[in-house]
């Protein structure tokens, strides 16, 4: 024990005065996450604001910690959530169980369940952590409209899958087809072009093809994309 | 459905070329192993015997083979001479010396399978996220286990407009059908319903319906079941969930007394679907509509959730279990000490439930007033019931569905099986299609009748008797024409050992004859059984719940069963039989009619042709589906009105049937002071011989308790109202029309939901006395040390000649007089009953309610197929309804039993065996 020793010790405190900082400034300056961080579902819409959730609970089927819970519902020509007969009426994530794997994105068969990059998901009410439909959806981007409505974007659910993208632009929408999708921003907040592999759907790549788990298996897909 | 077993004749491998071929079977090699398969046997089955399966999409082993989907090809060599092509296995029958390749040996078997999975998904669409067969597909699962990863076809695919409803509750989606026609088949084969059929040819080909006939078919929902793609599916079940989410429990149908297995598919505490569940010896792999779709009333909002009780107000208020048993066990003490209580039971409940029923009124209420016949019923029907079907089942010695295939004939007695009994409806169909006769008694050869290849055995509602009396005879009297000789046959063929006759509950509508019924059984030795509507008649006939019967279905009146059952209960029992359902009704009525005498309310008693009173809710304004509020409406304007006039009519009706009998119902008893009180467990007043009578009886009664799942008429004017389990909600037994147990547990067990024995037990605590019901088990041991064990060899038919036996009356020999036309009249199977509530869909798909003429009846009323007939009841009240001309008695009027949920008996003050004038709604002369 020198009489020097505290000095050295308050050498260090001294020299680490002009270091970098490594702790982050949370939760006044969040840092980003990284792009592909798995955080909060989102339920996506198709461009005119239709939900792309068609209940198909595959997403549930798929989760391992059994947090998704799904009820299908019957689209009427009244009552119209989704292009195709089939949406999703009750869409619930348990966030208590969810272990954020992401093997229900991958099961999504219409690209409408991704993830953002949202990871405040702490909550002192259990009730609160269930997250239901109206919480998981996409917000409403400028040229959508609230559901339930009709089909804007042509007579056919086919029209959404294989043209979508295409009839958004003869329309003139915004490129919310990539800005709905969190993950896919880049870094500098701009959106890549609608038809780079990580933006936009490319024309008659079907939603999700090329990525294992998007096709239902033992159903041989179709190579058009239908 | 891959059954997988070795028969004891099937040599497994190496031994097998060493012993002999047995008789009937030729030996055969399937990939290398020996094979001894009975002649005419398919190699499909062969193969499954032996733990080989070849996928198929057409193959059904209850339905014809087809060779539709071309999924099961095998090579074939037989000779030694390779067959030139695969051959598809499932139309393939075995031969000597074959030698079968499979999928399994043979590169080429496993090519044509491959590629022909290939060619059935070229137009099938990739639907599977959103299809309800997506997880229990068997395209799906055989693509997934043998398809291709990769497809090769880039054209666009063939495209229908999808789904098309073929009727309210089948949906049929023409894109991802595989053309199996399973379901044509099943129409055609099973149901007898060909609906449904393939239309166009070549690529165009496709399952489709006349689009001026939908699919209604009492059967179509087993469609659903075995399409083995998605194309068909139902409205009720259209994405409410995916086989994952579901739990499955078996359970049995409580529609009918066909007594099916089903399995009740239920996801977060709510029943999803129901399934026929396979039972060979009895639904075999089918169900009907009815069973199948009929659970919304499970989860309409008027589930009774807590006990009422009415208060000081008149207002029923919710009260706990303790003051509600403590209100309930009070009253019924005051009552029974007062002038007695009696107990009905509706005929719905299980085993274990009715027999709580049936000793709660011996123990608790000191009496025998207990009936579960809420219908059309009679003394004569009691004794028969005792005689010939109590103690009756298939381990005794009954008749049974598989003995129905191998009868020499089967006689149809006051019995429309389709509507009544569908699953007996379909295996009499399977026998009559392997040539078993079948001869059916009444009035209209109707379509089930058709159906079954049936011969119609004319006779007027009144006049069945007569004819089994013929058929009784053996010097019958030479008739000339076609119909004495389809009598001549029939009366031989009945004769033939293993002949079967079947008996309706509407045999209790004519006098005279069950009496004649069981004359005809002695006399043929044909073996007897009683096909009740409802599942819980032939348990509670088991079980006691009849006036004259105790438990075992032993008479009251026999001082040693007496003696049995008072030693296993511990208590004393009334000798004397007790009242049936309509002396417990009259006997109400009495009182009250005497009560109000004294109070000076009324002035003497009316004379008794007045008009019936109150039948007025004509079926146009009542509300659909909730009779409740109508009849609360109506009997408030009853009871106001004339109690007297209903016991007038309800005097009629008892004093034909009981005047002879041992009991004395109350008009002729003045003795009697007229029950005090009503225990009522399911009964629903719609559906008794007079409801507007049942429905003053029930408000007139000083004590009343109900025990029921919904709110109903009677709950509406019960002082205590107990909710009880439904039928997914426990578990217990019914037992089928052939007396087969068929028991099931709790789909869905609801902590805090008891069921009718459970309830009759605690009450029974607060009145002093234990049932030992807690408990369908308990229950069981229970009757079982009341119940002597069944003696074995077979029951003694027709024991003791029922009171019945003496008594042909003059309505046994001839149609009544008067003018028009004699009412024949059943119950359909959708007729809006209260199970049927809360499925639209399934409503949808009965049949349009029309009148039935015969040719000539409709060539005299000068009106054609279509056209609008009246019908003129006695009460004054008229029915107009389209008239379908049908093969059928000239002197005969058919209606629905129940038009638009309201009884024919309240819309015309007439039932089966009335007289009724007809003429048509376009103005003309009546007949």
């Amino acid at each position: 024990m020198s009489f020097l020793d505290p000095v050295k010790g308050f050498g260090v405190t001294f020299a680490t005065m002009f270091k970098p900082v490594v702790t982050e400034d949370y939760p006044r300056n969040p840092e980003p996450t990284a792009p592909r961080w798995h955080g909060r579902h989102q339920l996506n819409r198709h461009p005119d604001g239709l939900e792309k959730c068609v209940g198909c609970e595959l997403c549930a089927w798929a989760c391992p910690a059994d947090a998704i819970f799904v009820e299908g519902g019957d689209n009427t020509e009244e009552a119209r959530y989704s292009p195709g007969e089939r949406y999703g009426k009750n869409y619930q994530i348990n966030y208590l169980r969810c272990i954020g794997c992401g093997l229900c994105v991958e099961a999504c068969p219409t690209r409408s369940l991704t993830m953002t990059n949202e990871y405040e998901l702490a909550d002192d009410d259990r009730q609160r952590l269930i997250y239901t439909k109206d919480r998981l959806l996409a917000p409403l981007l400028p040229g959508m409209e609230q559901p339930p409505h009709p089909m804007r974007l042509g007579d056919e659910e086919k029209d959404y899958y294989v043209r979508g993208p295409e009839l958004v632009r003869s329309r003139g929408a915004v490129r919310s087809e990539a800005q709905e999708q969190g993950a896919h921003v880049e870094p500098d907040g701009s959106v890549p072009p609608l038809d780079s592999p990580t933006g936009g759907l490319a024309e008659g790549v079907p939603p999700g093809a090329g990525t294992a788990g998007t096709v239902p298996r033992g159903v041989t897909p179709r190579a058009d994309g239908r | 459905m891959t059954q997988v077993a070795t028969p004891p004749a099937a040599g497994g491998t190496g031994d097998g070329e060493d012993r002999p071929v047995p008789p009937g079977h030729v030996r055969l090699t399937i990939d290398g192993i020996t094979v001894d398969a009975p002649k005419g046997e398919l190699v499909i089955r062969a193969a499954e015997r032996i733990g080989i399966a070849i996928p198929r999409f057409c193959d059904h082993p209850l339905l014809d083979p087809v060779g539709a989907c071309r999924q099961c090809l095998v090579e074939v060599e037989m000779g030694g001479r390779p067959m030139p092509k695969p051959q598809a296995s499932c139309t393939q029958t075995v031969g000597d010396g074959m030698v079968v390749r499979t999928q399994v040996t043979s590169p080429v078997a496993e090519k044509a399978q491959r590629s022909n999975l290939e060619f059935l998904l070229l137009n099938h669409p990739l639907d599977c996220p959103i299809c309800d067969k997506g997880g229990e597909c068997p395209l799906q699962n055989q693509t997934l286990a043998n398809g291709s990863a990769t497809s090769r076809m880039h054209e666009a695919k063939r495209v229908f407009t999808k789904p098309v409803p073929v009727s309210t509750e089948i949906l049929l989606d023409r894109e991802r059908c595989v053309l199996c026609q399973r379901c044509t088949r099943f129409s055609d084969q099973i149901a007898g319903d060909r609906f449904i059929d393939l239309l166009e040819r070549g690529s165009s080909q496709q399952i489709g319906i006349n689009s001026d006939e939908p699919f209604q078919s009492y059967f179509s929902g087993n469609t659903i079941q075995i399409c083995p793609v998605g194309a068909l599916t139902s409205t009720a079940y259209r994405f409410r969930s995916r086989p994952f989410d579901l739990v499955s429990t078996g359970t049995v149908c409580e529609h009918c007394a066909s007594g099916c297995a089903l399995r009740t598919d239920h996801r977060t505490g709510v029943v999803m679907r129901r399934l026929a569940a396979p039972d060979p010896e009895v639904n075999e792999e089918w169900n009907c509509d009815k069973g199948r779709f009929g659970f919304g009333y499970l989860h309409e909002g008027d589930r009774l959730a807590r006990p009422l009780v009415r208060d000081a107000d008149g207002q029923l208020q919710p009260a706990s279990w303790t003051d509600a048993m403590t209100a309930a066990a009070q009253g019924l003490a005051r009552a029974r000490d007062d002038g007695g209580v009696g107990v009905l039971t509706g005929g719905r409940l299980t085993v274990t439930d009715a027999y709580a029923y049936a000793k709660f009124a011996r123990v608790a209420l000191r009496t025998n007033d207990v009936d579960f016949r809420a219908r059309r019923h009679s003394a004569e029907e009691a004794s028969f019931l005792a005689d010939r079907v109590a103690g009756v089942t298939p381990s005794t010695g009954g008749p049974t569905y598989a003995d129905l295939e191998a009868a020499p004939a089967v006689l149809l007695v006051a019995l429309e099986p389709e509507d009544e009994s569908p699953i007996l409806f379909l295996r009499l169909r399977k026998a009559a299609r392997r040539g078993v006769p079948v001869f059916t008694v009444g009035a209209v050869e109707s379509r089930g009748s058709r159906k079954l290849s049936a011969t119609l055995l004319p006779a007027l509602p009144g006049a069945e008797a007569d004819l089994l009396a013929d058929l009784t005879a053996d010097a019958r009297p030479v008739v000339a024409g076609a119909a004495a000789a389809d009598r001549n046959r029939a009366g031989q063929l009945l004769r033939a050992s293993g002949a079967v006759v079947l008996v309706g509950e509407r045999a209790a509508e004519t006098p005279g004859l069950l009496t004649a019924v069981g004359r005809l059984a002695d006399a043929t030795g044909a073996r007897l059984a009683w096909v009740p509507r409802r599942a819980g008649e032939r348990g509670a006939l088991e079980a006691g719940a009849l006036p004259g019967l105790l438990p075992g279905g032993r008479p009251v009146t026999d001082p040693a069963a007496r003696a049995h059952v008072e030693q296993a209960w511990g208590v004393e029992l009334p000798a004397r039989p007790g009242r049936d359902t309509a002396a417990m009704i009259a006997s109400v009525l009495a009182r009250a009619e005497r009560d109000e005498r004294a109070l000076g309310l009324v002035g003497p008693a009316p004379s008794p042709d007045l008009p019936r009173p109150a039948e007025s809710p004509a079926a146009d304004d009542r509300p659909a589906g909730h009779g409740a509020v109508g009849l609360v409406e109506r009997v408030v304007e009853t009871v106001a009105g004339s109690v007297s006039g209903a016991v007038h009519h309800l005097r009629d009706l008892v004093t034909g049937e009981h005047e002879d009998a041992a009991v004395a119902p109350g008009p002729q008893a003045p003795a009697e002071p007229g029950l005090a009180g009503l225990l009522l467990g399911g009964v629903e007043l719609d559906d008794l011989p007079d409801p507007a009578a049942a429905l003053a009886a029930v408000a007139a009664t000083g004590f009343v308790v109900s025990l029921e799942i919904r709110a109903s008429a009677v709950t509406a004017l019960a002082d205590v109202v107990l909710p009880v389990a439904a039928v997914t909600q426990k578990s217990g037994a019914f037992l089928d029309w052939e007396g087969r147990h068929r028991p099931f547990d709790a789909a869905l067990p609801t902590p805090g939901v008891l069921d009718d024995g459970r309830v009759l037990d605690t009450l029974g605590v607060e009145m002093d006395v234990d049932l030992y019901t807690q408990t369908p088990v308990a229950a069981r041991a229970d009757m079982a040390r009341a119940v002597p064990p069944a003696p074995a060899g077979g029951t003694s038919p027709g024991t003791a000649p029922g009171p019945a036996d003496a008594r042909r009356g003059p309505a046994g020999t001839a149609p009544r007089d008067g003018q028009g036309f004699v009412l024949v009249s059943w119950r359909t199977a959708l007729d809006g009953g209260r199970l049927l509530d809360g499925e639209p869909h399934l409503a949808g798909t009965a049949r349009p309610d029309v009148v039935r003429l015969s040719p000539r009846a409709a060539e005299l009323l000068g009106v054609g197929d279509g056209a609008p007939v009246q019908v003129h009841g006695p009460s004054g009240g008229t029915v107009t309804l389209p008239l379908q001309v049908t093969a059928m008695v000239d002197e005969a009027v058919w209606l629905p039993g129940r038009i638009r949920a309201t009884p024919l008996v309240a819309l015309l003050g007439a039932g089966s065996g009335d007289r009724v004038r007809v003429r048509p709604a376009a103005g003309g002369e009546g007949l």
